[in-house]
């Protein structure tokens, strides 16, 4: 088959048109929050003081850190779906989940006696942490690899990552308002080594899920 | 230059997303000159054909033409894709390749024209189940309408239309694996 009969083919193909990146992203959102959702709802459910703990900044911090992870991975994994899209830009935005959680561990460090420090840091859920984020980052991260998949990564192991960072902190969004830990010592230790583990399997299965 | 290319191309895109066939052709057509040019400049050895690698950047441009957004510009865009394919042949040659992605200094490449057209005609064919490949090949090949085909092999245009993109697809996904 020489080159302008695959172009008839195509040409012949033309009306047939696939959903628009813009509502995958719509339908792939609203499906990860659900799912995440459900997940937390029947096996943790939120700590009984949740509403309570709104006015404490510790606990409202855990929300703010994490769902700027999302927000800021969202921003970038949008680009990187679409080949030729600038994406250095929206990945200095990345970082402002992490510096954010540098800057209030530093807080912690002044507010907290140091001989308190270990305790906040290993908290009384860590096991849990470990466990749950994952566990509800897991349906999300396949609703985003789905995405993946239908986009055109042309750096499928970072976007697979940064798919990762978004199930992740979503996931640790959800579970901030379970854990009794609010500490940001136990938010940079816990939550970050489990939504690591999200952005680990992203970056793995991407490249196998989203070929194109 | 390159921005009366770049205008021109965005509108045959833009037009061909709303359905004109004509325009689409024209787009792929130009699309393939440049892709063409850009292949060859890069493969400075043997191993990887150009011109397979421009078929499968065009298959990629149309199983993924809905990553274009219609503001956005189309070189960079078609430029991305290409670089990817080639980098993707190279790999599955065994070979390392480094391809600086600034390197759109081909978006002023002149198109080039198919050389070898003595292409095994059964070969992207071959790995199609039996519709697939007589709708495929009676639309390419022998350029027949998506009417004729269905009234050639009493299908309905609808299941024609969904033969000829699965085997698309199919020959798109053989590309990677070869």
């Amino acid at each position: 088959m020489d080159t302008q009969d695959l172009i008839r083919a195509m040409a012949a193909d033309t009306r047939r048109r696939a959903l628009p990146l813009g509502t995958a992203w719509r339908v792939a959102m609203a499906l990860a929050l659900v799912l995440a959702g459900a997940v937390f709802a029947l096996a943790l459910g939120p700590r009984p003081d949740a509403l309570a703990s709104l006015e404490t900044a510790r606990f409202v911090f855990k929300f703010v850190v994490t769902l700027a992870l999302a927000a800021s991975a969202f921003v970038l994994l949008r680009r990187l779906v679409r080949p030729g899209e600038e994406a250095r830009t929206p990945l200095v935005w990345l970082l402002a989940g992490p510096l954010l959680l540098i800057a209030a561990v530093g807080l912690e460090l002044l507010a907290v006696p140091s001989a308190d420090w270990a305790a906040r840091l290993v908290g009384v859920n860590a096991r849990v942490c470990l466990t749950f984020i994952p566990l509800i980052g897991a349906a999300p991260l396949v609703v985003f690899l789905a995405v993946l998949r239908h986009g055109a990564p042309a750096r499928p192991a970072l976007a697979g990552a940064v798919a990762g960072l978004l199930a992740g902190g979503l996931a640790g969004a959800f579970y901030a308002a379970h854990c009794p830990d609010d500490s940001p010592l136990f938010v940079a230790s816990w939550y970050s080594l489990a939504i690591a583990g999200l952005a680990v399997a992203g970056a793995i299965l991407a490249p196998r899920v989203a070929r194109w | 230059m390159s921005g009366k290319n770049e205008r021109e191309l965005a509108d045959l895109l833009r037009a061909a997303l709303a359905g004109d066939e004509r325009c689409y052709s024209a787009f792929l057509d130009r699309v393939a000159g440049l892709v063409r040019a850009y292949a060859r400049g890069k493969i400075t050895h043997g191993g990887v054909d150009a011109e397979d690698v421009v078929q499968e950047v065009l298959l990629a441009i149309h199983l993924k033409r809905h990553t274009w957004l219609p503001e956005a510009p189309v070189l960079p865009w078609v430029y991305a894709i290409a670089r990817f394919k080639l980098i993707d042949a190279f790999r599955r040659r065994g070979r390392r390749v480094e391809i600086d992605v600034d390197d759109i200094a081909e978006t002023f490449a002149q198109p080039e024209v198919e050389t070898v057209s003595a292409r095994d005609i059964t070969r992207a064919l071959d790995g199609l189940a039996p519709t697939q490949r007589s709708v495929v090949a009676a639309i390419s090949v022998d350029g027949r309408s998506v009417e004729e085909t269905a009234r050639t092999y009493a299908m309905t245009e609808a299941a024609v239309r969904v033969a000829l993109h699965r085997g698309l697809a199919a020959i798109a996904r053989r590309f990677g694996r070869e």
